[in-house]
């Protein structure tokens, strides 16, 4: 069967990873493309790179960078940051990304998921949501968290997919950066309204988090984090290991 | 020298890089004459069976490869790439295929329960059952590898040379010859991948 996915996140902004890197042995901690190539010997099932610069240079610098990431690490790697129009989907796509993940954009402009999918394919087309709780509700909230929209999310997420997104990636608000677990409740919610992929995002703070994760909500394709991972607080192949011995499908080696 | 044949689907970066990480020089091309000249032929492929099938057969490409497949070089067949290898697909309608390895494209549907999701989306694991063709000398009974699709090959089973449980044994990868398909890619398969297109590049010209 279909193994659950791992998955790090690496934000990047003028060509090099935010969020502070702490590995022993690995220089150049803040350089997208070795970080990529690390996290892909050591196991990773897909990479993420977000794309938070503001300036065109910093544009131009992140798709130099995704085509030297993608010439040399040999997993799905799905992009995301500023993508507003098909043109940035072929922007990144001819750079190397496999999958494209649409958030604002899709919010601004929802024909776009259509559009993409019609050109690329489902398979390539991403749907990734800022979730938050407001007096009980669920809420799609834009541009990275700050912005309420009003959507209800998992309204919002049904009609991404019903428009063509081929895979969902859900970030909890109230659990990003607390490192006490994935938001389970919210999770459970989406996997029972799409038939899609769902990557959860969110909360990550050990190991026993993923495997709470992958065992509380079995819809669940992938667990996906960044600050875990880049300081070394979880070791992939050992979160694997911990998979596995938990009877969750992983895949072992780089 | 390896030709990757580029008919105008998907994105084919990765896959040149990929050949370059297991030390082998491959151009991406639609020239009939340095597809004719190369050692071996790669046919990727993402999207639809029928507009691929339509572009290969638009530039002449189908012919071609169905000449060079004659001639015995090695032919890999990725993905859709895979599935053009067959007589036909029932994806959106029914189309002819290239016809170079016995069987029919079908969708997943046909096969598995309704609770597992489609697209087959994700690493699974390959089962040889014994099997063990050249393009696979350096891989292991599980090795996993990455799958993206809602087709699948339905094909004899002298053809088969690996499959992935997903509610059925789905056609991991398939061979007539010197024709072989991975209906994975290879290229996106970590080292497991890597083993076998090093492995392709080291299978020799047939007949």
């Amino acid at each position: 069967m279909i193994t659950k996915r791992i998955i790090p996140c690496l934000d990047v902004r003028d060509g090099r990873v935010v969020k502070g890197v702490n590995f022993e042995g690995l220089r150049e901690v803040d350089s997208p493309v070795g970080l990529a190539k690390y996290y892909s010997s050591c196991g990773a099932d897909e990479l993420v790179f977000y794309d938070i610069t503001a300036s065109s240079d910093g544009r131009k610098l992140f798709t130099e960078i995704l085509r030297e990431t993608a010439s040399g690490v040999f997993i799905p790697l799905t992009v995301g940051g500023g993508i507003n129009t098909t043109e940035d989907f072929e922007r990144v796509l001819s750079c190397g990304a496999d999958k494209v993940s649409v958030n604002t954009g899709a919010i601004k402009d929802p024909s776009l998921l259509e559009r993409a999918a019609k050109l690329y394919g489902d398979q390539c087309v991403v749907l990734s949501v800022d979730v938050k709780r407001v007096d009980g509700v669920f809420r799609v909230f834009a541009k990275g968290g700050r912005e309420n929209t009003g959507l209800e999310a998992i309204e919002w997420i049904k009609r991404g997919v019903g428009s063509g997104a081929g895979e969902v990636v859900v970030n909890s608000i109230d659990t990003d950066g607390v490192k006490r677990g994935f938001d389970i409740e919210m999770l459970k919610k989406v996997c029972e309204a799409v038939k899609v992929p769902v990557i959860a995002s969110g909360g990550a703070g050990s190991i026993e988090d993923f495997i709470n994760l992958f065992k509380s909500v079995p819809g669940v394709d992938a667990g996906l984090a960044a600050s875990v991972f880049h300081f070394g607080e979880i070791e992939i192949n050992k979160l694997k290991e911990e998979m596995r011995k938990n009877g969750i499908s992983a895949r072992l080696g780089g | 020298m390896i030709a990757i044949v580029d008919y105008g689907v998907g994105n084919l970066f990765s896959l040149k890089c990929s050949f370059a990480a297991v030390g082998e020089n491959a151009v991406v091309t639609s020239d009939k004459s340095e597809i004719k000249n190369a050692d071996k032929i790669v046919l990727p492929g993402v999207g639809a069976f029928g507009d691929a099938a339509k572009k290969l057969k638009e530039q002449n490409l189908d012919i071609l490869l169905k000449d060079e497949a004659k001639s015995g070089k090695p032919i890999l067949g990725i993905c859709l790439g895979m599935q053009l290898l067959f007589e036909k697909s029932f994806e959106y309608g029914e189309h002819a295929g290239l016809a170079l390895i016995p069987g029919a494209v079908r969708p997943i549907s046909d096969v598995i329960s309704g609770d597992l999701k489609i697209p087959h989306m994700g690493w699974n694991a390959l089962n040889f059952h014994g099997k063990k063709h050249p393009a696979f000398k350096y891989s292991s009974e599980g090795d996993h590898v990455y799958f993206v699709h809602s087709f699948y090959a339905d094909t004899p089973e002298e053809f088969v040379l690996a499959t992935a449980e997903y509610g059925a044994p789905l056609t991991a990868a398939a061979a007539n010859g010197n024709v072989i398909g991975c209906q994975f890619h290879p290229e996106k398969s970590g080292k497991a991948g890597l083993k076998i297109l090093k492995a392709f590049c080291e299978t020799e010209k047939s007949r």
